[in-house]
């Protein structure tokens, strides 16, 4: 567990040592704003709780793309500056190095949603939301972004080029989101699984109300596990 | 120390290295030598278990480096040829974290660095971003990291590449003081550096080893120690004659006259040695010294290598 989170802490401190890290940050932080003030924050009348669904409506998109562009890095930079020797020759297990860039990755994307805070609370503040309906949506949005940050993780160890392992997750991550389109069109019982798989169709909008399912956390949960052993897999064949 | 039988490695049909088989003692400083292609970089990866074999063992310390990887790779410090560097990173911040990563840590892991950076020559960059380092520099901080856990196997491929002149002596000074603590493997493609800095040499050739051995050891596998460094007392016109005559010498060259002492370098066609002296005693010249001439490393390495079939290892 100590190399795991050595990895996780150096990754995490790598994003902050370039100004890649500060600018991805920005940059969603100012979309994730500019949609919170054109859409949630209308000139009508509405509840609270249903700004706030809206806010976590376009959280859980930013967090997506997020998710997508700080993962691509993880594997394909180590890489591509053939530092990858490095930890391929530290005794080390090829799942610790997986789990560690992992969560450099969930860090990432969970210091992102925390500089968000900001938008509920103001709803928090003029308006009348609980506790329970934000602490959901957040649950929602860190457990969709893992999910997303474990495909990208797999997408990094594809290809020492880190758009190919950003192209590869961001293809995934849609085939996921549309899988609820696909659920609709399909018979029974295929249509039950398809509609499982759907990444935010079927498991986001109960967080978005404020309802935590544990079915969608189990979900999300084994798509982290599926594609982070695909990642182990990914690296290991690298030695075959 | 290390001990490699019957190693073999494939890539589909390809096989990169055949049935590689020898042994290296401790603290033995040791040369990699082949042309490319010959399946150099593959072993060097294998034995820094960066890649599996098809088949063979290899024992690192009595380790075997496949049947219980995490232990083995304790015992092993590679660079490889462009140093695995996080740029963006202070050398000092680079060093711990490796060293805590190779399960160091508290005083020893800062003494170590401090002992480490000492002994690459690199200490005056230790709170340097690596970005701004010298490529030279680089190279150092490259063995730093390959040393900081005391491995006692320290792999080296190519680490005198892209340096100059001074750089490359305080090179040879660096892995020449790894042989108190560690055993080194070096591969390089500069031969007459790997015989500055090495105690043995081996040679690929198409993935199998077809020497190893010292340089002079090499040089009789080459059949150069047919090669002879003659002093006598004569005349050189009458010398170079008598060597044309004999059917046993290839070639003969004068390499110093004075005051009638000839010194000559004699190639025979075999190990025609007590023929080709017999033939001088009695053609009346006087012997002073009789050497095995030592083949130069080129020539060895050329003559291993060349095409055609592989000289039997000894």
């Amino acid at each position: 567990m100590r190399q795991t989170l050595l990895i996780a802490r150096r990754d995490f401190e790598a994003y902050f040592n370039t100004a890649w890290g500060y600018v991805i940050l920005a940059i969603v932080l100012l979309i994730n704003g500019l949609l919170f003030n054109a859409f949630a924050m209308k000139a009508t009348a509405r509840y609270s709780t249903e700004v706030l669904e809206d806010f976590f409506y376009f959280a859980s998109g930013t967090t997506m793309i997020a998710a997508i562009i700080l993962s691509q890095r993880l594997f394909a930079e180590e890489k591509a500056g053939g530092t990858m020797v490095l930890l391929d020759t530290a005794p080390v297990r090829d799942v610790q190095i997986v789990l560690g860039k992992f969560l450099a990755g969930l860090g990432m994307v969970a210091a992102l949603l925390a500089l968000t805070t900001y938008m509920p609370g103001f709803i928090f503040v003029n308006g009348k939301v609980s506790w329970g309906h934000m602490g959901a949506g957040y649950l929602g949005l860190l457990l969709l972004g893992a999910a997303v940050v474990a495909i990208g993780t797999w997408g990094s160890t594809l290809s020492r080029y880190q758009f190919v392992g950003a192209a590869v997750s961001g293809v995934v991550t849609v085939l996921l989101l549309l899988m609820w389109m696909v659920g609709r069109v399909s018979d029974p019982p295929i249509d039950g699984v398809v509609s499982y798989l759907s990444l935010f169709d079927k498991h986001f909008q109960p967080f978005m109300e404020g309802k935590v399912n544990t079915e969608s956390v189990v979900f999300y949960l084994s798509l982290c596990f599926a594609f982070l052993m695909l990642s182990v897999r990914s690296i290991r064949g690298r030695r075959w | 120390m290390i001990e490699v039988t019957g190693l073999t490695r494939t890539y589909g049909e390809t096989k990169a290295i055949e049935d590689l088989s020898f042994s290296i003692g401790a603290h033995e400083i040791v040369g990699f030598l082949g042309l490319n292609g010959a399946g150099k970089t593959t072993t060097l990866k294998i034995l820094a278990g960066l890649l599996y074999p098809t088949a063979g063992l290899v024992r690192i310390d009595g380790q075997d480096l496949f049947g219980a990887p995490l232990e083995a790779r304790r015992r092993i410090g590679f660079l490889p040829e462009t140093a695995p560097l996080y740029t963006e990173m202070r050398v000092r911040d680079y060093l711990r974290f490796l060293g805590e990563l190779r399960g160091m840590g508290g005083s020893a892991l800062a003494g170590a660095i401090e002992e480490v950076a000492e002994r690459t020559q690199c200490r005056e960059a230790l709170d340097v971003v690596i970005d701004t380092l010298s490529w030279g520099y680089r190279k150092r901080v490259g063995i730093a990291q390959a040393i900081l856990h005391a491995p006692k196997l320290v792999i080296l491929d190519e680490p005198i590449g892209g340096l100059d002149p001074v750089q490359i002596m305080g090179m040879r000074e660096v892995i020449a003081g790894l042989r108190d603590t560690c055993t080194v493997l070096v591969s390089s493609h500069i031969l007459s550096e790997v015989s500055q800095t090495c105690d043995r040499l081996l040679i690929l050739k198409k993935g199998r080893l077809v020497g190893h051995g010292r340089q002079e050891e090499l040089a009789r596998m080459a059949e150069h120690a047919t090669c002879l460094r003659v002093q006598v007392r004569g005349e050189a016109a009458r010398f170079l004659a008598l060597a044309a005559s004999l059917p046993v010498v290839k070639e003969a060259r004068i390499e110093s006259d004075s005051d009638g002492i000839l010194s000559a370098r004699v190639e025979l066609t075999g190990d025609h040695r007590e023929a080709f002296v017999a033939a001088l005693v009695g053609a009346g010249f006087g012997l002073r010294r009789v050497d095995d001439a030592e083949a130069e490393l080129e020539q060895v390495f050329s003559t291993l290598t060349s095409s055609g079939p592989n000289p039997k290892v000894k």
